[in-house]
C-alpha cells in the first residue's frame, strides 16, 4: 500500500519524505549501522567501478531496449512500406495483426474531446491497458516512444556540453507535470478538440517516421534545442501527460526495479543517469524502509541505473514470478 | 500525538536563499506551464474561419458542427491512409493546429474513387472519426461538386477532347474497370478520344456504378443484395451528374445532381487547367432514408 501512495506522490510531483525510524525495519537498520562502522575507501569503490566499467553488462539493459524501440517503430514503418500489415497505424492507435491497439493518452484525449466511444476504441484502449500493465506501465516511455529515443540523445549532448559548462540545467518544480495533465484533460473537455495531441512529439515524431516528415517535426525540433540547452529532459520530466497515464498504470505492474541496500555503496552513480531520479532517493543512505524496495512507479524501467550499478543492487524483478514457477 | 511525531513535524524556517529559490522555481514553472499551454493553444487558430477546413475521407460528414465531432474524433493514426488502394488520402501538418495529423484528400491530385469498393477507410478508422453509419460509397456525402468555371468548361463548348486528361506528367490513379477490376491504373496510361469532353460525367463512380447496375441481370431475389452488401457496392439510388444540352443548342453542359456525393473525381479528371469543376465542402445533399 505505501509502494503505491508513495509511487503517486512521485507521479503527482509531491514531495515524498524519508522514512520515519519506527517505518525502517531492524534489518535494514542495522544494515545502515553497520555500513557507518566499515567505510569504503575512495580507492576501492573507485576500482569497483572501473571493473564494472569494462564489462559486457555495462550497457545490457541499454542495448536491449534501443534494439526494443527501433524494432517496434520500424515495424511501423515497414508494415506501410511493404504493405504487411504488421503493425498497421501509428504510436496513437494501430492494429497489431488486425487486433485493435489504442495509446491509453491518445484514446483520453480523443473520449474527453468527442465524448463518446466506438467499440473499437474500448477494445484498443483495454488491450494497451493490460499489455502496458502487465509490462510495467512506463515502460513504454523508455521502450516504445520514438521521442524518448531521440531525446536521450539530446540529453547526452546535454552532458556534454554541462560537463563543459556551456550549458545548466534549468530545474522546474515537478509538479506542473500533474497540473499539465489537468489543463489537457479540461481543454478537450471544453474546447471538443485534442489539443494536446497538436504538440504530442510521440505522436507527431511516429506520424513523421511512417508518413514522411513535415513541419510539425519544427516543434519536435525545439523542444529538443530546449533539452540540450535549457533543461535536461524537459518534456519527459515536466510537462507529458503520457508519461503519467502509464506512470498511473504502472502503479500496480508487477514488472518493476528493485533496490538491494545490502549490496549497495550509495556512490550515487544511478541517480545520475536517471530520468527520475527522485525514484532513487531510497538508494541515499538512510533512505530505505527495508532491505529490499521497489523503485516507485514513476520508473520508467529503462535499465539505465541497473547497467551503472557496479553491485547489481538494482535489478529487474517481476512481482509474484518467483511464486508462480 | 506522541513527543517524538512532534519533534519531527515542526520544520525549521526555510533560509531567505532557499525561499529565494522556490520562488525563482516557482517562476520558471510558471513560465513553462504559459509556454507549453500557449504553444497548445495556438493549435486551435486554425479554425478561425475554418482555415483548416479540406475535404475528407468518406465518413467524415461535412458540416462544420461536424468537423468539430471530426476532428475531436480523429486518433491521429493514419489507419486510413494505410488502406486506401489509389492513395488519396494524406495526414494535415502542423499548419492544420488542432488537425494535424488528421486526413484529407486533395481532390485534384488524387481524389476518392472508391475502387476499394468496401469504404476500406472507414473500416480501418479505430474511432468512428470516420462514422461506420454508411455502408455503400452512394451513402457518402464529403461534398458537393460545383461547376465552377463554366466558360472554361469543354462539353460547353461543345468541344471534344484527345490525350491525357492531366498530362503524361500526372500522377495519379483511377480503376478502370474494363481495363482491371481490382488495380487502379494511372491516368497518365490513359488516354482519352472524345467526339465531347464528358469526362466528369464518364468517370463519376456513380454513375459508372448504375451503368454497371443496369447492365447486370435481374438477380435471383436475395441473392444480389447479399453479396452487393458483401463488397459495399450497392446500385445508387440517384445520379449524380448528367450532361444537358444547352438552351443555345451548341455542347453541353454538366449538371450536378443530388446523388453526388462528392468524391472529387471529376475535378481530379477535368482536363482544363484549372480545373472547371470543382469540389464545395461545406454543401452536401440528403442521403436518401
Amino acid at each position: 500500500m505505501s509502494y503505491i501512495l508513495d509511487s503517486l506522490r512521485h507521479l503527482l510531483g509531491l514531495p515524498v519524505e524519508r522514512p520515519a525510524p519506527e517505518r525502517q525495519s531492524q534489518e535494514v537498520k542495522f544494515i545502515y549501522e553497520r555500513k557507518s562502522q566499515e567505510r569504503l575507501t575512495k580507492e576501492t569503490l573507485e576500482a569497483i567501478e572501473a571493473a564494472h566499467a569494462g564489462t559486457a553488462k555495462r550497457h545490457k539493459w541499454r542495448n536491449r531496449r534501443w534494439i526494443t524501440l527501433i524494432v517496434v517503430n520500424l515495424l511501423f514503418v515497414v508494415s506501410y512500406q511493404f504493405d504487411v500489415q504488421l503493425v498497421e497505424g501509428a504510436m496513437t492507435a494501430s492494429r497489431v495483426v488486425g487486433f485493435h491497439f489504442a495509446d491509453l493518452n491518445s484514446a483520453l484525449q480523443v473520449s474527453l474531446a468527442y465524448k463518446h466511444m466506438v467499440l473499437n476504441l474500448v477494445i484498443g484502449t483495454v488491450t494497451v491497458l493490460i499489455l502496458w500493465w502487465l509490462l510495467g506501465g512506463r515502460t513504454f516511455c523508455s521502450w516504445a516512444c520514438p521521442y524518448h529515443l531521440i531525446a536521450e540523445w539530446a540529453e547526452w549532448l546535454h552532458l556534454k556540453l554541462a560537463a563543459r559548462r556551456w550549458v545548466a540545467n534549468v530545474r522546474f518544480h515537478r509538479g506542473v507535470r500533474s497540473v499539465f495533465y489537468a489543463i489537457f484533460v479540461v481543454l478537450a473537455l471544453a474546447t471538443g478538440y485534442t489539443v494536446f495531441e497538436t504538440i504530442s512529439p510521440t505522436g507527431i515524431s511516429s506520424r513523421s517516421l511512417i508518413y514522411g516528415p513535415g513541419i510539425a517535426l519544427l516543434w519536435v525540433l525545439a523542444l529538443l534545442l530546449f533539452e540540450v540547452f535549457v533543461s535536461r529532459r524537459a518534456w519527459c520530466r515536466y510537462v507529458c501527460p503520457i508519461g503519467l497515464t502509464y506512470g498511473l498504470v504502472g502503479l500496480t505492474s508487477p514488472v518493476r526495479v528493485q533496490y538491494n541496500v545490502e549490496s549497495c555503496h550509495h556512490e550515487g552513480e544511478c541517480r545520475k543517469v536517471c530520468l527520475v531520479p527522485h525514484v532513487l532517493d531510497i538508494t541515499i543512505k538512510g533512505r530505505a524502509e527495508d532491505t529490499h524496495v521497489d523503485v516507485a512507479a514513476d520508473c520508467t524501467r529503462c535499465g539505465l541505473c541497473v547497467d551503472i550499478c557496479p553491485t547489481d543492487s538494482l535489478t529487474f524483478k517481476v512481482k509474484g514470478l518467483d511464486k508462480v514457477l | 500525538m506522541s513527543e517524538q511525531d512532534r519533534g519531527r513535524k515542526a520544520k525549521p524556517p526555510l533560509s531567505k536563499v532557499r525561499r529565494d529559490q522556490n520562488r525563482r522555481e516557482f517562476l520558471r514553472t510558471l513560465g513553462l506551464g504559459v509556454g507549453v499551454v500557449g504553444v497548445s493553444l495556438a493549435g486551435l487558430l486554425p479554425l478561425i474561419g475554418a482555415a483548416n477546413a479540406r475535404l475528407r475521407p468518406p465518413g467524415a460528414i461535412k458540416d462544420l458542427l461536424d468537423e468539430q465531432q471530426f476532428l475531436a474524433a480523429c486518433i491521429k493514426c493514419g489507419q486510413c491512409v494505410q488502406v486506401c488502394p489509389v492513395e488519396a488520402i494524406k495526414l494535415a501538418d502542423l499548419l492544420d493546429g488542432v488537425g494535424v495529423g488528421v486526413p484529407y484528400i486533395d481532390a485534384r491530385a488524387q481524389a476518392c474513387d472508391f475502387s476499394c469498393d468496401g469504404l476500406q477507410c472507414v473500416l480501418a478508422c479505430p474511432t468512428g472519426a470516420l462514422t461506420h453509419e454508411l455502408n455503400f460509397p452512394a451513402d457518402t456525402r464529403m461534398g458537393l461538386a460545383r461547376l465552377d468555371r463554366p466558360d472554361a468548361c469543354l462539353a460547353m463548348q461543345g468541344k471534344g477532347f484527345k490525350g491525357l486528361a492531366r498530362g503524361p506528367e500526372f500522377r495519379g490513379e483511377l480503376r478502370f474497370a474494363e481495363l482491371d477490376r481490382w488495380t487502379p491504373v494511372a491516368v497518365a496510361d490513359h488516354p482519352y478520344d472524345l467526339e465531347l469532353c464528358d469526362l466528369c460525367v464518364r468517370q463519376c463512380p456513380i454513375e459508372i456504378r448504375i451503368i454497371e447496375c443496369a447492365a447486370e441481370q435481374p438477380p435471383e431475389p436475395g441473392q444480389v443484395a447479399r453479396v452487393a452488401e458483401k463488397i459495399g457496392n450497392e446500385c445508387p439510388p440517384r445520379h449524380a451528374i448528367a450532361l444537358e444540352p444547352m438552351p443555345s443548342g451548341k455542347g453541353m453542359m454538366p449538371v450536378i445532381t443530388d446523388g453526388c456525393v462528392g468524391c472529387g473525381v471529376c475535378e481530379m479528371i477535368c482536363p482544363v487547367e484549372p480545373t472547371a469543376i470543382v469540389i464545395d465542402i461545406d454543401r452536401v445533399t440528403q442521403v436518401p432514408a
